[in-house]
This record gives C-alpha cells, sequence and structure tokens, in this order.
C-alpha cells in the first residue's frame, strides 16, 4: 500500500472520529456507573431498540463469560429496554431520539463512548442477537482469552457471524424472556460461506449462510457481510468503519493469516431468526432505518412473508465450539 | 543434603506466596527476587505476607526485562544469597513465580538424592536448535543488541541487517562455546558456585550482558565448561509457541498435568484456581515414583503450533484466508472430474457409485443446474444449488465441497458446456485427478434431435473449448493428475481405463471389473461423423473412427449397442 493510500486511510479515520465527536451531543445519559470501571475491566458495547425479550438472557451470557461492564446506547425504545438496562448494576445506559441510520447504524454513538471509556479495554461490540464464542469459552473465561492476546501482542480477535434458525417454520416456537434463544435456533449451515478481500481495508467479506440460501440465492453478492470483529484491544484513536465488519487502522483487519496458518478466532452465534423476525422486519421496513434503503430487510419480507423455513436436511445442530472448530469456522490457532 | 529454591517473580504475587509457601513447608530454603519494575507498595505487601516464614528470604532487586541480563543478574544475586546463608544446600533449583510444583516436594527431592552430581540443564549447541525466535542462533552470540526486541523491533532488526551488511562480528571469549537451552535449571552447588566464583567470571559476565536473551545461554553454557555430569533436560515442564512465548496452562489442563507426573509445569495462569486447589498432588498411597512424562502434553502444543503454521489442508476461514500458492494444498482431499463419460456410458454414475462407493455428482458446474448426486437440490454443509450463487464464487464452491465431505470421495462430470471459470482452480490443484474423454461431446450432439446446421455450429463451439482446455491440462504448469484419450482410442479398449480409475479411487481391485457400464448405442455414428466432415467440419478431438461400408451395414441390420465386455 503506498503512502498515498495510508495518507487518505489516515484522513478517513479522522473523520469518523470527529463524525463520532459530533453526534455524541445525541446521547443523554440515563445511568451512567462508569466511574465503577477499573482498569483492568473488559467492557461490552451495543446498540439496541425495543430489544427487551432479548436482554435478560444476553445479560447472564456476558456476566458468566466475564465482561465486568456493560455500555448501551437505546435507541428510542418503547418496549421498557431502557428501564430495564437503568435498573442493573453493571451497565451504563444513554437513550437517544437521532435517526439510527444518519449515526451510520449506531457505529458513531459506539465510535464515541468507546473512545471515551474504552482506551486501554479489551471491548466487545456485540448486537444484542449475537452470541460470543471462542475457543475454549466452556471452561475458560473471556479473560483468559485476552490475557493470551495481549502475551501474543494480538490487539483484535475476529469473530464470524453465525446465523442461528430452528427447525420448522421460524415462528413456530416463540421465544420468552430470559431462555437460551439457541434452544429455539439451533441450526447452522457448516460448509456453503464465500470469502474475498477487501483490498482497500484489508478485511475478509464474508457472505453465505442460511440468509444467502433462502433470501439472496439469486442474487449472491447482496448477501449480507458475516465478517466482524468485535473484541479489541482498545485505544481512543481507533474508529470502527462499518458495524463491526472493519476498523481503522487497517492493521486491525488483519486477522487471518495469509501464508497457510490458522490464527486464532471465534464465532458470533446469531439467533436473530425467531419469531421476532417477522415483526422486527416489519418495524424495520416501515423506519426505513437500516443498510442499503433496507434492502436486507425487503428481500427478507418478499420471502417470508408465508411459511418461512431456513431448515434443510444438511443443516448442523448447535453443539459446542469444538463442533464449530471441526467444521472449520473457526480455530483455536495456536492457544492450546 | 538438601534443595534450595530461587524464585524469580515479576507478576501475580498472590500465586508466588502460594508456591513459596510450599516450597518451603517441603524444607526448602527459598530465595526471592522480585522485579524492581513491582511497586515498592505492592512489594512490602508481598514481603510482609512472607513474614511468617523464616525459610523465606529476599534477594536485592534488579529490574529484569525480556530478553536481557536483569534476569541472569537476578538468578546470580539470589543464588550467592541462597549458597552463603544455606550451608547445607547441595543443588539449586530455579523456578519463576508463576511455575506450579506438582508433585510433593518430597518427591523432587529424593529424585535429586539419587542423582547427586547430576546437573539439570537442558543446554544444547547453537547449531543443533531450531526453537529460537526469528532465526538467531549464532547470531546471538556474535552480534550487538542494543535495541529493545519487545519495543524497538523495527531497530533491532535493521540494526542485525546492517551488522550482517558491514560482517561486524563479537569475538566469543575464549574457551567458550555457546550453548542455549530452557532458562529452569537445577544445579549442584559445586557447579553453581565454580560458575559463580570463577577466576574467569568478570569476562564472562561482561561478554554476555551484551549477548541477546542471556538467560537462556549463561548458565547453559558455563555449566558445560564445568559441570561433570549434565542431564541436558529441565526439571520443569515448560513449552513454547512459535512466537516463543511459553505455553500457558488452565484449568482444563489439569488431567494432563496429573498424568505427567512431572514435578514442575510452567507457566500456570494466575486465574487457574482449580490447578492451584489441586496442585501440588500428594498423590497419597503411591509408593513408586513415577519418572516424567510430557509426551501427550508436548503432542497437544505441538499441533497447536502446527495449526497456527500450517493451517488444515483446504480450509479457507475467517482467520485462514492463504494467498495463491500458499495454501499447502488448495484443497482438503483428492476427487475425480471426469470429462466425457457421462457423454459415452448410460450410466457411468450409478456405476462408479456402485463400483468405488464414492460420491458421484452429476455435471456440477453445468450453467442451468448444480447436478448433486441423487438430484438433491441441497448438499453437505448446507451448498444449495443455485448455478448464479456458484458462480458468483466457483472456487469457493468447489473448496467448501471437498471440505465439507473430508473422508468421502468426491467425483464430478465436467465438459466444454459448463461454466469454465473453475477450470483454472482445478488444474493447480494437485488433488484433482482428470480423465477426459476428448471429443465425447460430439456423442449428445449426435443423439439429439436438433437441425444439422445447429449441430454443426455447436460442434465447433464445443471442440474450441475443449481445446483450450486440453492444452493447458497438458501444459507443465498443470498440477493435476490428469489423462486424457481420444474417444476412438478409449472406444476401443475402454476396460484398462475404467480398471485405472476404479484402482485410483478405490481399493486396489485384485479381481477384473465384474459388471461394466453400458455404452450408448452409437450406430449409425460413423456416418454422422463423416457428415460433419463433409460439412466441412475439422473434428480432430474425437480421434479416427474410419467409415467401413460393411462395418455400417452389419450395424443396421442387427443394430447391436456397443457394450463393454
Amino acid at each position: 500500500m503506498g503512502a498515498w493510500q495510508s495518507y487518505r486511510l489516515r484522513l478517513q479515520r479522522k473523520r469518523w472520529r470527529i463524525r463520532a465527536f459530533r453526534k455524541r451531543r445525541e446521547l443523554k445519559p440515563v445511568a451512567k456507573r462508569v466511574e465503577n470501571i477499573r482498569p483492568s475491566d473488559i467492557l461490552c458495547f451495543s446498540t439496541l431498540r425495543n430489544e427487551a425479550v432479548r436482554l435478560p438472557y444476553f445479560l447472564k451470557y456476558y456476566r458468566n463469560m466475564g465482561i465486568n461492564h456493560f455500555i448501551f446506547v437505546d435507541n428510542d425504545s418503547t418496549d421498557g429496554s431502557l428501564e430495564y438496562l437503568a435498573a442493573q448494576p453493571d451497565v451504563s445506559v444513554w437513550t437517544t431520539k437521532s435517526s439510527y441510520k444518519r449515526s451510520r447504524f449506531g457505529v458513531d454513538w459506539l465510535n464515541w463512548l468507546q473512545r471515551k471509556y474504552a482506551h486501554g479495554h479489551w471491548s466487545l461490540v456485540v448486537d444484542p442477537d449475537e452470541f460470543f464464542v471462542y475457543p475454549f469459552c466452556d471452561t475458560r473465561p473471556l479473560r483468559a482469552l485476552t490475557d493470551w492476546l495481549d502475551a501474543s501482542s494480538i490487539k483484535s480477535f475476529p469473530a464470524m457471524l453465525l446465523d442461528m434458525y430452528p427447525k420448522g417454520q421460524l415462528d413456530e416456537q416463540p421465544y420468552d424472556a430470559g431462555r437460551n434463544p439457541m434452544e429455539i435456533a439451533s441450526w447452522f449451515d457448516s460448509g456453503n460461506y464465500t470469502i474475498s478481500k477487501n483490498r482497500r481495508y484489508g478485511n475478509l467479506w464474508i457472505q453465505g449462510g442460511p440468509r444467502a440460501r433462502v433470501f439472496f440465492s439469486d442474487a449472491p453478492e447482496k448477501a449480507p457481510a458475516l465478517n466482524k470483529i468485535p473484541l479489541v484491544k482498545w485505544d481512543r484513536r481507533f474508529a470502527y468503519v462499518s458495524s463491526t465488519h472493519m476498523l481503522l487502522p487497517r492493521g486491525l483487519n488483519q486477522v487471518y493469516d495469509e501464508w497457510g496458518g490458522e490464527k486464532a478466532s471465534g464465532i458470533l452465534l446469531h439467533p436473530k431468526l425467531l419469531d421476532t423476525f417477522k415483526s422486527k422486519t416489519t418495524e424495520e421496513l416501515s423506519r426505513k432505518q437500516h443498510h442499503a434503503a433496507s434492502m436486507e430487510y425487503k428481500a427478507y419480507s418478499n420471502n417470508t412473508l408465508d411459511h418461512p423455513i431456513m431448515w434443510c436436511e444438511w443443516s448442523q445442530k448447535y453443539i459446542n465450539w469444538r463442533q464449530l472448530e471441526v467444521h472449520g469456522l473457526m480455530s483455536k490457532g495456536n492457544w492450546a | 543434603m538438601s534443595l534450595g529454591i530461587v524464585m524469580l517473580v515479576h507478576t501475580a504475587l498472590n500465586r508466588a506466596e502460594q508456591t513459596a509457601r510450599h516450597w518451603a513447608a517441603g524444607g526448602c530454603p527459598v530465595v526471592i527476587h522480585v522485579d524492581a519494575k513491582v511497586s515498592r507498595k505492592g512489594y512490602r505487601a508481598f514481603v510482609q505476607s512472607l513474614a511468617d516464614v523464616p525459610m523465606i528470604r529476599f534477594s536485592k532487586r534488579v529490574r529484569c526485562e525480556w530478553g536481557t541480563w536483569g534476569i541472569v543478574l537476578a538468578s546470580q544475586v539470589a543464588s550467592e544469597m541462597l549458597l552463603s546463608e544455606n550451608k547445607n544446600v547441595s543443588h539449586v533449583y530455579l523456578v519463576s513465580g508463576s511455575c506450579l510444583p506438582l508433585r510433593p516436594v518430597k518427591d523432587i527431592v529424593n529424585y535429586i538424592a539419587d542423582r547427586p552430581q547430576t546437573d539439570f540443564i537442558e543446554s544444547a549447541t547453537t547449531s543443533d536448535v531450531n526453537w529460537t525466535v526469528g532465526g538467531l542462533n549464532k547470531e546471538r552470540f556474535t552480534m550487538h543488541f542494543p535495541f529493545s526486541w519487545k519495543r524497538h523491533r523495527f531497530l533491532f532488526d535493521k540494526y542485525i541487517e546492517f551488522q550482517k551488511l558491514l560482517g561486524i562480528k563479537r569475538k566469543i571469549p575464549l574457551g567458550l562455546d555457546p550453548h542455549i537451552g530452557s532458562q529452569w535449571w537445577c544445579l549442584t552447588r559445586q557447579t553453581l558456585t565454580a560458575i559463580l566464583q570463577g577466576p574467569d567470571r568478570k569476562e564472562f559476565d561482561a561478554y554476555f550482558r551484551r549477548v541477546w536473551i542471556p538467560d537462556e545461554s549463561y548458565f547453559q553454557t558455563l555449566a558445560r565448561q564445568f559441570s561433570l555430569n549434565i542431564e541436558s533436560r529441565s526439571l520443569t515442564l515448560s513449552k513454547f509457541d512459535s512466537q516463543g512465548k511459553p505455553h500457558v496452562f488452565y484449568d482444563d489442563h489439569l488431567q494432563l498435568l496429573s498424568r505427567s507426573n512431572c514435578f514442575v509445569a510452567r507457566k500456570i495462569w494466575p486465574h487457574a484456581d482449580r490447578l492451584y486447589m489441586a496442585f501440588p498432588n500428594d498423590m497419597a498411597g503411591t509408593v513408586d515414583q513415577p519418572e516424567p512424562n510430557s509426551g501427550k502434553i508436548d503432542r497437544i502444543f505441538a499441533e497447536a503450533s502446527d495449526r497456527r503454521n500450517r493451517g488444515r489442508r483446504g480450509l479457507y476461514m475467517q482467520s485462514r484466508f492463504p494467498r495463491k500458492g500458499w495454501e499447502n494444498g488448495v484443497t482438503a482431499a483428492p476427487y475425480s472430474v471426469f470429462q466425457g463419460f457421462n457423454e459415452i456410458f448410460e450410466n457411468f454414475g450409478p456405476w462408479l457409485a456402485k463400483a468405488t462407493g464414492a460420491r458421484v455428482h452429476g455435471h456440477l458446474f453445468d450453467p442451468n443446474r448444480v447436478a448433486f448426486a441423487d438430484g438433491q437440490n441441497e448438499f453437505d454443509g448446507a451448498l444449495y444449488g443455485s448455478p448464479l450463487s456458484r458462480d458468483y464464487n466457483p472456487s469457493a464452491f468447489l473448496k467448501n465441497l471437498i471440505w465439507n465431505t473430508r473422508g468421502e470421495r468426491q467425483c464430478f462430470q465436467f465438459g466444454p458446456a459448463d461454466t469454465q471459470t473453475i477450470h483454472e482452480e482445478i488444474v493447480r490443484d494437485p488433488n484433482a485427478h482428470v480423465s477426459v474423454i476428448s471429443g465425447a461431446w460430439i456423442v449428445p450432439l449426435f443423439r439429439s434431435n436438433m437441425d444439422f446446421l445447429d449441430i454443426r455450429k455447436e460442434a465447433a463451439r464445443l471442440q474450441k473449448i475443449e481445446s483450450g482446455h486440453l492444452k493447458i491440462l497438458r501444459s507443465p504448469n498443470c498440477n493435476a493428475r490428469v489423462r486424457i484419450w481420444t474417444m476412438a482410442e478409449f472406444i476401443e479398449n475402454p476396460m484398462e481405463p475404467l480398471q485405472d480409475i476404479l484402482n485410483e479411487i478405490g481399493q486396489p481391485q485384485t479381481r477384473p471389473l465384474s459388471e461394466v457400464p453400458k455404452m450408448m448405442d452409437l450406430a449409425g455414428f460413423e456416418r454422422f461423423l463423416q457428415n460433419l466432415k463433409n460439412q466441412g467440419m475439422h473434428l480432430y478431438l474425437t480421434g479416427d473412427f474410419p467409415l467401413s461400408v460393411e462395418h455400417e451395414e452389419t450395424q443396421i441390420t442387427k443394430r447391436k449397442p456397443y457394450l463393454v465386455r
């Protein structure tokens, strides 16, 4: 990469940081407990809108994993999400009525909060329907991973989005608060992912999975991106560019080995395709607040209005991380 | 006869306290060196916490940075203190604060007492080791290292290049033969005092002060000078990964560690509570003294290094995306590509599946459909039969297919009428076994109901594609295993090629083929070819089918299909 390109990316990073700085005014603190954050704490950042039903399990899952403090941005929820979060002892929450789209889908808000509170911390950025899985997560807490990453001088850790779906129709089994969503949406596609390299930012672009298979089989280039880099040893100079798909400086995107070896990686289990999916789709369509003019949601609604079934004969039922590693969806790298 | 412990502590002071107490309780005097980087407050609290144990002493603090002289200096200072204060100490064991004794102190003491004159120190000549970071072996002793490897890697590397360029070399003190090895040793008083009180110590120290990573070479080299009996292994189980940092043990290694029978393990994650609860294991009732055996642990860590450096063959994923040529195998397993067989035989697919047990697909790269085996719409790994998705990234489609079906041989049909973009990938893949009957695409045309002029046009198109294809298959850049027959050759003697193909896919068969695929009815084929030729078409891939009048007549009267027997 030439000096010119490098300089342009630097300018771009500054632009995102300035933008995040400007957008800070949109955020109103509701419960601010950031003074409790200790220097070694691992933080979790998330934006949400009307996810009250998912929050209890989300918090439980990540508390067990070893997240010390949660920072949320609530985008004008009307279902009590905000009040629920404000009552949690390890949560700080901001609220905003501003446009999700114009904050670049929440990236600007989180970039600001991360810049302010995550400097020097390991920071995990996930949506309320994303569940992080890493090698040995059933026997080792998250701190074991971050300690190992620190010792290995690794600053960013990738976790591909793995769409989970139920057997049968999406709305057959309703999801109730507090329940493990992977009990219902326990199936996944193990080997239909395609990868290409984004030369500009140096990240991989991964597509595939059930959404590509069912909704985008005739327009594969429009299928959603699944590559994510959610866990980063944050520095105030860093910035997410688009969702958690890629970061600047671009060195943070180099989470894959190009010489035949495997680096360590995890998975974000994504049980989005539950009974809540349909109402969410309808709502998001009317709000027009999502990526590429909500194209994704349009494709969903065209296909799923009748009886959406994602399951196929070759679907795999989720057991644990070792199964995902055998399928080659994630890797232990040289962590043993 | 007694064992003394020198303990180097950098972090996780609470764990260090725990193990220090353990050593002392086992009757071993301990001298602890705490890194000068630890704050004065933290140090005082640490000393205070161990104040109730008189056998534990603290040496003067030195700053220890990784790979520098400080660590050797700390070991020297602490060892001198230990030896001078405890006259009955016969062996000194160097451990770190993150070392965890796995077996009772008594076991170690007995083990050493059985070998009173032995120095346990891993020490190998520089030319024999391959574990060093950055490939620096001999260079550690002959170059200058003024820049920190951890903080100024760029300058570190550049300065080495600079020295190599100018041929700058340090002189190794006379009589020293550089050895390197694990930092964690157990030396006899005799050897250790010989090193510490030797007449040349000043000179040696001055030299090693500027050697890179002297903690892995100072004692290792000098022990070779003075020791009477070196056992070149460490009593501490300590493994390093390819980056040169120690592998860490966690709670889930409990079983492994307890079965290894090693004395001391390094490095333990400070929060591994279960390990710190389970060890040291007193092994009540064990009478025999098993030898340490770290074989299984070695294997696990070797596998981890291998995964990091070479990865799983044929896997493409979020953290392994090799550049072209660095794949270590383009695909995960051997597979077969058949060109022209489906055209000549009526039931080639089912026959092959039955004869070999392999999974036989149709034309996977047919522009209009993805012909998975048994007419399925989806396949292993939830690959799906959308030609658009397949052609969006055909190479990923093929690699996924082969990866998903590891353990089951895949075969598929290919031909000039298929989407050709995948061809490049097949040609460079040593796993691809390509069998081609050239010119066989003419058979479906022959059997079709098309106008003759259209047949003529289509034949010319297919012949052009296949001819280009064959050219690549025959080029020296082709890594695939390739067999090519013209259709005429093949029909004349089909048995041998078929037998070859079966042998290659499955177990070598001793008996001859029991069942053979049924050939298409080719009555009138020669006439058809001749007609094409008469239309001015030059058919060079099908081979020669001489038009014999007599032969043709018998064909017409008997209507006998070609049957391979």
